[in-house]
């Protein structure tokens, strides 16, 4: 067990708990930035994707996890920040001012659909994000003079400062493009949860009557909320778009929705960490079903045999697997796991059971 | 000097009147009571001042402001906190976030400045952590800085909740039941604390409470409320002794002769 001695009220500020933690996630960055040289093209391919699954996943958690709203319609601003994105390249706007663009304009798409939504609780909330969603896929077929309807459109590759970064091409440059978005989201979103604002989506999402009795406006937090969520999904949309090179309104139809949501319910509600586990087991899943199936079949001589409907099938088997024994997800798993090994031998069973024996009560909505 | 005034303020819930006509200072430096049984009103009184509910009649004045005109995320900013009589902390946070939420009227920072962690978002949280430190220090909730809500015990809660709010620097503190579920040791301790914040730190107090103990130890002046409306207000021995309160609490007393 290690005890830390603060001496400073910056220890509990600071980004990092203490040296040795700061020296771990300094190996992860490390490698992760010698990824492109250890890997193939198609592997490299996969940790891109994951990567942006991870950037969704994280503007998904501040809602959801964190503020506590609920929402089954992100793949909507997805699809804003990447249409955005290709309609401003295409009209000559550079990469470099288009990809933050895209991403405030998802923003403001968010702040925009969350203001009539925000009396709306849990379910009811999901059920109006979900119309979004379903309206937006309509709108893209509608909007055929910008969108290209249902044809959809190609991302042209992109150029920074000369630099040609294309997800065939140039693997490797369009891997750190990812990675940098990844970092930059990261930092905000680390940066918010120690300032005022990130403890005030906490406290909303704990009791909304005493964040409001604390002076938090919970009109303009939540609206808060939607806006930088829907940012960092736009950003993953813009870069969703470059990934898959062509895109059409079927591209963010209703079940990414429910993979992004998935992804941080399996990775664990509540935690940066989380939402990068899910993106993990969301991104690289696919190919591993994939893989082994082709494994499987050479193996026993079955030749390509293809199972329709095998990946929702093993998707479906993981959620309900999760919420019934791990609803803390993976990120909830790994802190069992070392808070065992911390406390080695006192761990008991029931550490981090939930405890409802002091109900609020919601007599005042 | 009047810091809390309330005027002919009455609400009705449909055909239930829960607040009639009440009408009551709370003087600058004082502790104010109001006792009565379940269903008086006074909770309802303090959700009232918070903005929860709109009155039907009467005002609410802060100083010389009326408060009516004020969402109930303003109210704090004027100096006004509570706490609640079923603990309504973020039960997923530790000790210390709570009570940083507490500073949130404080908030000086914009959404960019805290999304680039702008080294002036640095200096405030110092600030505000100094100021919890000494809202820790006086509650003696040290060993507790770093624990999650959910892990605490409930009388622990209770002073949790009342941190948080000290940690805001009201001007006026609002207690709903501070002693309600209390250990006798626990509910000394309170009555310690809230005679130190009135004379310590010079903060005005309206308190509701069950706990007669509690009551007559620390109030100055004491308003028994039933059924909505006002009974007595005056001392907490003068309240006690007022025959419209004992028959609020215990019945006309005609039957208990004929019974015996």
């Amino acid at each position: 067990m290690r005890f830390v001695f603060k001496r400073s009220y910056d220890a509990d500020i600071n980004l990092f708990k203490h040296k040795p933690q700061a020296m771990w996630y300094l190996a992860l960055l490390a490698l992760v930035v010698a990824l492109p040289w250890m890997l193939d093209e198609f592997f490299l391919g996969e940790a891109t994707n994951v990567l942006i699954w991870a950037i969704a996943g994280m503007g998904l958690m501040l809602l959801v996890g964190h503020s506590g709203q609920a929402s089954l319609g992100h793949a909507a601003f997805m699809a804003v920040g990447c249409y955005a994105n290709v309609i401003m390249l295409e009209r000559g706007v550079p990469f470099i001012l288009s990809l933050p663009l895209s991403g405030v304009i998802a923003g403001f798409a968010g702040v925009i659909v969350a203001l009539p939504v925000l009396r709306l609780h849990g379910i009811y909330l999901a059920i109006a994000t979900l119309a979004v969603s379903v309206l937006t896929e309509d709108f893209i077929v509608i909007a055929e003079p910008w969108t290209g309807g249902v044809v959809g459109l190609v991302a042209p590759p992109i150029d920074v400062f000369g630099l040609e970064i294309d997800r065939y091409g140039t693997p490797t440059e369009f891997y750190f493009l990812c990675l940098i978005v990844t970092l930059v989201v990261l930092a905000g979103y680390r940066n918010l949860l120690r300032a005022p604002l990130g403890r005030a989506f906490v406290a909303m999402r704990d009791s909304e009557i005493s964040a409001q009795a604390m002076g938090v406006n919970i009109r303009r937090t939540k609206a808060t909320a939607f806006g930088l969520s829907c940012a960092a999904t736009g950003l993953a949309g813009a870069l969703l778009g470059h990934y898959a090179g062509a895109f059409n309104h079927e591209t963010f139809n209703l079940v990414l929705s429910i993979q992004l949501l998935l992804m941080i319910v399996i990775g664990g509600l509540g935690s940066i960490h989380g939402a990068f586990f899910g993106a993990m087991v969301i991104g690289l899943l696919p190919q591993f079903i994939a893989i082994s199936r082709d494994g499987i079949s050479s193996a026993f001589g079955l030749g390509s045999v293809t199972i329709p409907g095998i990946e929702s099938g093993v998707f479906a088997l993981i959620l309900i697997s999760f919420i019934l024994f791990e609803p803390l997800g993976i990120y909830g798993r790994w802190v069992k796991i070392r808070t065992y090994f911390e406390l080695f031998p006192f761990y008991r069973k029931d550490m981090f059971k939930r405890q409802k024996s002091y109900l609020k009560t919601e007599r005042m909505r | 000097m009047s810091l809390l005034t309330l005027e002919n303020v009455t609400l009705r819930f449909g055909g239930l009147v829960a607040v009639n006509n009440v009408s009551f200072h709370v003087g600058e430096g004082e502790v104010f009571s109001l006792v009565g049984p379940n269903g008086a009103g006074k909770s309802t009184i303090f959700n009232l001042i918070s903005r929860f509910y709109d009155p039907a009649e009467g005002d609410i004045r802060f100083k010389e402001n009326s408060i009516l005109k004020m969402n109930s995320d303003q109210v704090p900013s004027l100096g006004i906190a509570r706490t609640f009589q079923n603990i309504e902390l973020f039960e997923q946070s530790t000790v210390l976030q709570n009570l940083l939420v507490g500073r949130h009227r404080h908030r000086k920072t914009g959404l960019m400045a805290e999304l680039f962690f702008a080294p002036k978002v640095r200096d405030e949280e110092r600030r505000h952590r100094e100021v919890v430190e000494e809202v820790i220090d006086f509650l003696e909730l040290q060993a507790y800085r770093d624990k999650y809500i959910a892990g605490l015990p409930y009388g622990v809660r209770k002073v949790v909740e009342l941190a948080r709010a000290l940690a805001s620097e009201p001007k006026i503190l609002l207690l709903d039941e501070p002693a309600s579920g209390l250990s006798v040791e626990e509910t000394q301790d309170m009555i310690f604390w809230v005679e130190d914040i009135k004379k310590q730190m010079g903060i005005t107090v309206l308190m509701v409470e069950h706990d007669m103990n509690l009551v007559a130890a620390v109030s100055d002046r004491v308003l028994a409320l039933a059924d909505g409306k006002e009974l007595a207000i005056g001392t907490a021995s003068e309240v006690q002794s007022h025959p419209a309160v004992i028959e609020a609490y215990l019945g006309t007393g005609e039957r208990i002769g004929d019974d015996a």
